[in-house]
């Protein structure tokens, strides 16, 4: 835990091989001076990277044998933001990031979870500045236009992403990454995978409509008022950070997103004919 | 708080540690403090809109009550005394036998 310590001088000297992930548009580099933990980062997130760029979130990862007695990965995750930088532990890995220098530090095992998490926590607080935010939900590019399907686990994200059509490209069958860009929000895909097993296509597209999933014995479409509207994106929401300013701001960006967005209830037995349905 | 029903007067106010925004005619409340999200309906809605700590809770409700929906006025403070009981405990709204200033909260 003493390295956590170190100056910030000292990161750009730490790993001696690095990479860059991109998502949303926004690289976040990443370096260790364990060469085979960074070939399996660009491994599982072909598709997502980039030559690492100056300036950008950089992430130092140290890897070690173990950061604690169990495995931790299915402990709950500990945010908070103190002495200037956001402290984000869990059982398997300990990490702190500076918003204001854009660099972190991560300690963890050689297993690609732990920095998957870490990246998806960066990304949500640096989404939540900007309007934008993550969410349990599959998303799928149709004729240009992006559709979410929103649901818990088990409500059915990966079996719709399974029905879509030939013509649709799978932005994600797991975490859904949400930007705002001017008055519209678009949705961008990610190597984040669910069942599916594989990540999403690159690309951004507008969002034309948020679906929350139901799984019944019909297919049907319903409207949702707005407040139940936002009531339900907001459990979907991922957020992790205990900071009272910050869930003020996702609250607000949920409010933002419903009254622009169409958000739908779509009940749907598992068949393609659903996919009628989605426009 | 069981008593409040027959207290003289009751004065409620909003949390400090909520954001809250009117979406079509239901007031979407979120606690900051442990991120629950609440939903009033339309008659709940009207009551919270008007908490400001100062009129007492008797006089917000024959004013957006009972006087539009024509309702009986003790029932409908039983039922509003029951609201904000409710709501206070879920830690989203200050409730006091006297008013309530804007320090509070």
């Amino acid at each position: 835990m003493n390295s956590f310590a170190d100056s910030d001088s000292h990161l750009a000297e730490a790993g001696a091989y690095s990479t860059s992930v991109v998502i949303g548009g926004l690289p976040i580099g990443i370096q260790s001076s364990n060469r085979g933990f960074i070939a399996m980062l660009e491994n599982r997130y072909a598709g997502f990277l980039d030559e690492p760029v100056g300036g950008g979130i950089l992430l130092d990862v140290e890897v070690v044998a173990s950061v604690s007695d169990s495995d931790g990965a299915e402990e709950d995750i500990q945010v908070r933001y103190a002495d200037g930088r956001w402290h984000i532990n869990r059982g398997d890995f300990r990490a702190q990031w500076d918003p204001a220098s854009r660099r972190g530090r991560v300690r963890q095992a050689a297993y690609p979870y732990a920095i998957d998490t870490v990246m998806r926590i960066v990304h949500s607080l640096v989404l939540a500045e900007r309007g934008g935010f993550l969410v349990h939900s599959a998303s799928v590019v149709r004729n240009g236009r992006a559709f979410l399907f929103s649901g818990i686990s088990g409500a059915g994200k990966t079996t719709i992403s399974r029905l879509a059509p030939a013509d649709a490209t799978l932005l994600t069958d797991e975490i859904s990454y949400v930007r705002r860009a001017g008055d519209i929000y678009e949705a961008c895909g990610t190597p984040f995978a669910g069942d599916l097993g594989k990540p999403g296509e690159n690309i951004a597209a507008p969002l034309a409509a948020f679906y929350l999933l139901v799984q019944g014995p019909h297919n049907h479409v319903a409207s949702i008022a707005p407040a139940q509207a936002a009531r339900r994106l907001l459990r979907n929401i991922l957020f992790f950070a205990d900071d009272a300013g910050l869930v003020e701001q996702m609250f607000r960006t949920a409010c933002e997103f419903v009254s622009r967005v169409p958000v739908y209830e779509l009940t749907f037995r598992p068949d393609t004919e659903v996919w009628n349905l989605i426009a | 708080m069981s008593d409040m029903k027959n207290t003289a007067e009751v004065y409620i106010k909003p949390s400090r540690d909520i954001a809250a925004r009117m979406m079509a005619d239901e007031m979407v409340i979120m606690s900051v403090r442990n991120s629950r999200v609440f939903s009033l309906n339309p008659t709940a809605s009207r009551i919270w809109s008007a908490a400001d700590g100062a009129t007492p809770l008797r006089e917000i409700v024959a004013r957006t009550l009972v006087s539009e929906f024509d309702v009986d006025a003790d029932t409908a403070y039983r039922d509003a005394v029951e609201l904000v009981e409710e709501l206070a405990q879920e830690g989203i709204l200050l409730l006091a036998d006297h008013p309530i200033g804007p320090e509070a909260g």
